[in-house]
């Protein structure tokens, strides 16, 4: 893996934040080369003369997708609540938040 | 201090009156036990997928027609990321860079009653979050939280206007018309209470017009247009003072408290604004081609403005009236219904403001029908009952839901308009007072109010005034 500046370790460290992970300082730094090396590998796009054409918002060539507005089941309180790590009475349990 | 100039943007979120969630067929209802309108779509569980309600769309579309907008034929949704736990899934489906509506206006009068147009910026489309109840009295002092997702992606518009509010009083107004106009277009139930409309206000405050726009500061938390006022009033004296004295202003969050009147910093849920917003991948774009703008544009009601100007022009009411009754969507509609059924315009508009106003229950349907109410005013309008037989009618019609004619033979209010009868009622009072009808025959002309008020009491309010009045007259210049 070679060594890039595309993305530090400070770039790692804010990312991992944002998305509610943790790494020590030996990740962050072997991060940083493998997230520097994936941009790289995408900068090949850079390359290409896109003048005139639309950005792609959606890889597939569907639009108007809809369902009626017709209800539904809904899952039972208890189904919806079996899979949660804690719960209350009818509710989820979540620890403090802020 | 010295006067400063006062920008303000506003933003609402309103929860569209759909029957389903805006990506899955669970239910809307308001009132329902907790997490039991969830499934595993709106719960986020890996492996589903959204799919679109067509009814969101076309109801946003409405509100982009209502608000003047133009309507994006293209359009599509992004994913907003943070984590919160009102969040099922870690992200919100909302719409970033192409909202399903922008470039809009909605008019206004301003201090000096001068018509006053303000910009949207946009409508998108997106999902609501869920509600959380705390374990403590807020959710700083709170061990844990207990979510409830029954409202987690109830369908939901986002309204962002431009910064072209310059006071309170121009905020309460543009909220409470934009209201007024989500309700009758029919795209929400506009319950600020309940929470189906919500407002955030952005202001800012500068010296001079010349002067850059200050700095910003967003207050949520604000659950009516009266607080909407108070905030900003609040506001507007917080920020003048820290620059009279010379402090800093923050760009930053801040809650209304409405009990104490003030706004205070909220402490931040996300260090961070950087949503990292991305296309949603499982949800094709949508296009609103022009046929389907038609055909949303031909199911428009009347706006409220269109309305104001034809009960004025139209059916000659007052603009007092006119506003008064198209201020309230129930009088609005009972209005209509009752004059198209052949009730006076007039008369119908004062039974409206004043006994149906001070007797409806905003929060119940009517328990009558219009054709209900079109019949209590031609009996009253006939002279078959009085005027204040009819308001006792009317009150029992709202108590049971009665039709008019059952309550009034039932209550005995039948106007006495029989000539024999009230010619002799007038012949006994005379009799019985014989210094009334002196002081008439003296010239006293007032004594007569007493006479007939005597015949009225006599026949327990029942006798047709008019006649009354009439034979009274014949009576005494004989």
């Amino acid at each position: 893996m070679s060594e890039n500046k595309i993305i530090t370790a400070a770039d790692v460290e804010y990312v991992a934040k944002l998305a509610n992970l943790r790494f020590d300082e030996a990740e962050k730094a072997e991060t940083a080369v493998k997230l520097g090396a994936i941009l790289e590998y995408m900068q090949q796009l850079n390359a290409i003369d896109v003048t005139g054409v639309a950005a792609t918002t959606h890889v597939l060539e569907l639009t108007n997708v809809f369902r009626e507005d017709a209800v539904g089941e809904s899952l039972s309180n208890s189904s919806a609540l079996a899979n949660a790590p804690d719960k209350d009475g009818a509710y989820f349990k979540v620890p403090k938040i802020i | 201090m010295s006067d400063y100039i006062t920008t303000i943007g506003l933003e609402f979120h309103a929860e569209m009156k759909t029957k389903t969630k805006i990506f899955c067929s669970c239910p809307t209802d308001f009132a329902a036990a907790p997490n039991t309108h969830v499934c595993p779509v709106c719960l986020g569980l890996p492996g589903v997928l959204p799919v679109l309600n067509k009814h969101a769309v076309e109801l946003a579309v409405k509100a982009g027609l209502a608000l003047n907008c133009q309507i994006s034929e293209y359009s599509k949704f992004d994913r907003k990321n943070y984590f919160y736990p009102d969040l099922p899934k870690g992200y919100q489906v909302t719409q970033f860079p192409l909202p399903i509506c922008k470039n809009g206006w909605l008019e206004i009068e301003d201090a000096a009653g001068q018509a006053k147009k303000v910009r949207i910026n946009r409508i998108h489309m997106e999902e609501d979050a869920g509600k959380l109840v705390h374990s403590g009295d807020n959710i700083g002092n709170s061990d844990y939280s207990l979510p409830d997702y029954n409202r987690a992606a109830v369908p939901l518009i986002e309204i962002v206007t431009e910064p072209d509010i310059s006071s309170a009083d121009e905020a309460k107004a543009f909220g409470e018309k934009l209201k007024l106009t989500l309700e009758y277009a029919g795209v929400s139930d506009v319950r600020m209470e309940q929470g189906s409309l919500r407002c955030d206000v952005n202001i800012s405050i500068r010296a001079r017009e010349s002067d850059p726009l200050g700095v910003k500061v967003e207050i949520k938390n604000l659950n009516s247009f009266r607080a909407v006022h108070r905030a900003i009033c609040y506001e507007e004296m917080r920020q003048a003072e820290a620059l009279e004295y010379g402090e800093k202003l923050i760009q930053e969050t801040r809650l209304w408290n409405d009990a104490l009147g003030e706004t205070r910093p909220m402490r931040s849920k996300e260090d961070s604004h950087d949503y990292r917003y991305f296309p949603e991948p499982d949800l094709p774009p949508v296009i609103v081609s022009p046929e389907w703008v038609r055909e949303i544009a031909a199911t428009m009601p009347e706006m409220p403005d269109q309305r104001v100007n034809r009960l004025r022009s139209e059916l000659g009411l007052s603009d007092y009236d006119s506003a008064q009754l198209v201020a309230v969507p129930a009088l609005a509609l009972l209005f209509d219904e009752a004059v198209g059924l052949g009730a006076e315009p007039k008369m119908c508009a004062n039974w409206l403001l004043g006994d149906v106003a001070r007797l409806l229950n905003p929060d119940q349907p009517l328990p009558f029908t219009a054709a209900d109410f079109a019949a209590l005013l031609d009996e009253v309008k006939s002279g078959a009952i009085n005027n204040n037989s009819g308001k006792e009618v009317l009150a029992e019609m709202f108590a049971t839901g009665g039709k008019p004619a059952d309550i009034i033979a039932a209550r005995g209010f039948a106007q006495i308009s029989d000539s024999s009868f009230l010619e002799e009622a007038v012949a006994k009072i005379i009799a019985a007072n014989p210094q009334p009808v002196a002081d008439f025959k003296g010239g006293k002309q007032a004594a007569i109010g007493f006479l007939i008020g005597q015949v009225m009491k006599e026949t327990k309010g029942q006798a047709n005034p008019n006649m009354v009045r009439e034979f009274m007259l014949k009576a005494l210049s004989e």
